[in-house]
């Protein structure tokens, strides 16, 4: 029997076990709205901003083990989807993203709402198509599925002219893909593996370097059983948080720009680094001739070989998946029986203890004003550690990094390589519904909030309730900061004035709102608002923050990991006398 | 250094604005780009002439095979091989100068292929080099116009570039 392309559309997501769509009708994606209304088997969720819809599918997908999928109109449907495609990219996020386009015969000719989809998107997706035939509809569907979610995963668009979605033909879904120009590498190279597992053993000062890579690749087992069976320290990136545990003792902490003291210190000093789906990006690194002015051997596991010596070169390059990678190297480790040298790492074990000790992470405290810092431990602590946490992009977010401790992986949802504000609120949405029976924090500030608040109507109606922990304090944060250190204060355009009341936001959206000023009102504010009572509902939680707060340890621009700006606790002193009190730091 | 890259990509629409793409979001050189079909329909060969160091060449070989519709990619630097640029260049041709273009083509194994009373047009093939120094040789207030196609290489020998 044959069926529409819309038909087809549905009929395909639904073989590929989708749960949620989230979208935003209109003119060339009519017949596929059309065929989802008639069709119970998965939900569509209406956003209010095609930007969030693409945000809240990428995180249903950070936050599940399924593909995210997002569904769009052509033009400007299209267009606003494109940012959170390039932030899905960036992170490597499996997720089908389907556009609508003008009809075949029209495109090229400056039709109402068309747009170069595919020609627009090129350079910020795993891969496109532009579906012309409806008998390469399912086809390209199922290729599209099958490219997000191997290999390095990433968001594939698929572009369908209207009326493709109108033309009827035979349904056929392919059980399989078979691409004789895609194929992902799974395995390890032995020989490679073996020298690895050589250099480990022979290490003095080993590290453990763990990215996204890891979260994305499932391999959070294999790394723990390496970093804790062999004893080494083990530091997270900002995408890999979660893959190590957080609350261990042999976790130093999130390394690079807002890094730890130690982990960043460890990272320059360390002999044998193994880096696991990790990319040694900028904000990681920094300079890579300063970070390789400290002798040191590489070993690289990542299964996109472009991401091997692409800022630094390595000395033992693993082009394969993680956890596999992983698991053939315990293997060897077990059979070899061997272990590195105790007395060296104990050595190096003692140094790292010295850079830990004056705890980089301290502030200092306030009865009068909210440290936003102190917000994060809270929430933290009242929530168990256990939440899923998403965040939006700035000073609360390297807050929320480096003061909730994750314990387990895809619990940390942030917007680490594009950096798009916005990201938060609508990536709460996503990771609720791909999580119903955990509590979902959005941890935002003023600014970011504003980028997508109007998602907070989608979240009404789609009975979200997550907790939006908004850091408040009146400023671009991070612009503010690198304008109070880097552009003698002169603060352009940071400051936000005709702040809205936030509060009355959550009331006329239907949610409820709280805004708090006084620290002590910090934890009852955020036992209630994660009370049972409460569970059902979406609360906005505005706290009026410390606004001179900066985020440190920084490694300022064009510096080393090991010439961090540190927090005023631990920075050197010509002034004799000087007392280091860290009595009244939490 | 140049290097010459050759690409065995799907014949599809699309691939090739991928490939170029690439090289623009990613600031690597184009010096010349050729490509067309194969024998096998399904599969079109694309030979670049880029420039950069080792390190920039290596991005640029895994960046093209991360490409989805990219099958293979050679660097033919890596070993022996042949090139040839293809040169249609039209030239004034008039009095002495008809005698001594005619010479010139002859030299450089240059075929005239098109003669007008004040013209003629002649096909040259050769290295990238070869094609420059016949410009140099000739003079220069006598060329009219010229078209290059862009360096096509292939490997020496049993090197063979297929799926």
């Amino acid at each position: 029997m044959q069926i529409s392309g819309a038909e087809i559309v549905v009929r395909c997501l639904q073989e590929e076990g989708v749960e949620f769509v989230f979208g935003y009708p209109g003119g060339a994606v009519l017949e596929i709205y059309d065929a989802i209304f008639k069709q119970n088997q998965f939900k569509h969720v209406l956003v209010r901003h095609e930007q969030a819809a693409v945000h809240a599918a990428d995180a249903y997908s950070r936050s599940s083990d399924k593909v995210g999928v997002a569904l769009v109109t052509s033009g400007p449907g299209a267009t606003n989807a494109v940012t959170g495609i390039a932030t899905a990219y960036m992170d490597s996020i499996p997720m089908v993203v389907l556009s609508g386009q003008v009809s075949t015969p029209a495109i090229g000719l400056d039709a109402f709402q068309e747009v170069d989809m595919v020609g627009i998107t090129r350079p910020c997706v795993k891969h496109n198509f532009l579906v012309k035939d409806i008998n390469e509809l399912a086809e390209t569907i199922k290729k599209a599925f099958y490219i997000a979610k191997t290999g390095r995963p990433g968001p594939v668009v698929v572009d369908i002219p209207k009326d493709v979605t109108q033309k009827l033909a035979e349904f056929h879904y392919p059980e399989s893909v078979s691409i004789r120009s895609y194929v992902p590498v799974l395995r390890g190279h032995p020989g490679q593996i073996r020298k690895a597992v050589n250099l480990l053993l022979e290490a003095k000062r080993p590290y453990v370097y763990v990215g996204g890579g890891a979260v994305q690749g499932g391999a959070e087992q294999e790394v723990t059983e390496l970093v804790r069976s062999l004893g080494l320290p083990c530091t997270n990136t900002l995408m890999g948080l979660g893959a190590y545990p957080g609350s261990d003792p042999q976790f130093l902490g999130m390394l690079g720009m807002h890094g730890t003291y130690e982990a960043n210190m460890a990272m320059q000093n360390c002999d044998v680094l193994l880096a696991v789906g990790a990319r040694f990006d900028d904000r990681v690194i920094s300079v890579p001739s300063h970070f390789l002015s400290k002798p040191k051997k590489i070993i690289h596991i990542d299964v996109d070989p472009s991401s091997i010596a692409k800022r630094v070169k390595v000395d033992v390059p693993i082009v394969g998946d993680v956890k596999h990678v992983l698991r053939d190297m315990l293997e060897q480790f077990r059979e070899g029986g061997k272990k590195p040298d105790a007395g060296a790492l104990a050595a190096w074990w003692k140094q790292i203890e010295e850079w830990r000790a004056p705890n980089s992470l301290l502030y200092a405290p306030s009865d009068e004003l909210i440290k936003p810092q102190y917000v994060v431990q809270k929430l933290y602590e009242i929530t168990g550690g256990d939440a899923i946490i998403t965040s939006d992009v700035g000073q609360h977010q390297m807050w929320a990094a480096q003061y909730y401790k994750f314990d387990r992986p895809k619990q940390w949802l942030n917007s680490g390589g594009l950096g798009t504000m916005g990201f938060g609120l609508p990536a709460a949405i996503g990771a609720q519904l791909a999580n119903p029976d955990k509590a979902v924090a959005c941890i935002t500030g003023e600014g970011s909030i504003q980028m997508n608040i109007q998602e907070l109507s989608t979240a009404k109606q789609y009975h979200t309730p997550v907790k939006v922990i908004s850091l408040n304090n009146r400023y671009l944060g991070m612009v503010r900061q690198w304008q109070e250190l880097f552009y003698g204060t002169r603060y352009s355009e940071s400051y936000m004035d005709a702040l809205p009341d936030f509060v009355k936001i959550a009331e006329a959206y239907g949610h409820i709102g709280f805004k708090v000023e006084n620290p002590a009102d910090v934890e009852p504010v955020l036992r209630e608002a994660f009370s049972p009572a409460l569970k059902e509902r979406l609360v906005f939680l505005d706290f009026r923050t410390d606004q001179s707060e900066n985020v440190y340890p920084m490694i300022g621009n064009g510096k080393g990991l090991d010439e961090m700006d540190l927090p005023p606790h631990m920075r050197k002193t010509d002034e004799p006398g000087a007392e280091r009190d860290y009595g009244n730091l939490c | 250094m140049r290097h010459i890259l050759s690409i065995l990509l799907e014949n599809e629409a699309g691939a090739l604005s991928r490939v170029v793409g690439l090289f623009s979001a990613r600031a690597y050189n184009i010096d010349s780009l050729t490509v067309s079909t194969t024998e096998d329909r399904t599969l079109s060969r694309m030979t670049i002439v880029t420039h950069g160091s080792d390190d920039v060449i290596e991005q640029i070989t895994k960046q093209l095979n991360k490409l989805i519709e990219v099958v293979k990619v050679i660097d033919l630097n890596e070993s022996e091989h042949i090139e040839r640029e293809m040169m249609l260049i039209k030239v004034r041709a008039t009095g002495k100068d008809r005698e001594e273009m005619k010479r010139m083509a002859d030299i450089f194994r240059g075929r005239i292929i098109d003669v007008t009373e004040k013209t003629y047009t002649i096909e040259l093939t050769g290295t990238s080099d070869k094609l420059n120094a016949f410009i140099e040789a000739i003079d220069r207030t006598v060329i009219l116009e010229t078209v290059r196609t862009g360096a096509s290489g292939i490997g020496r020998g049993e090197r063979v570039l297929k799926i």
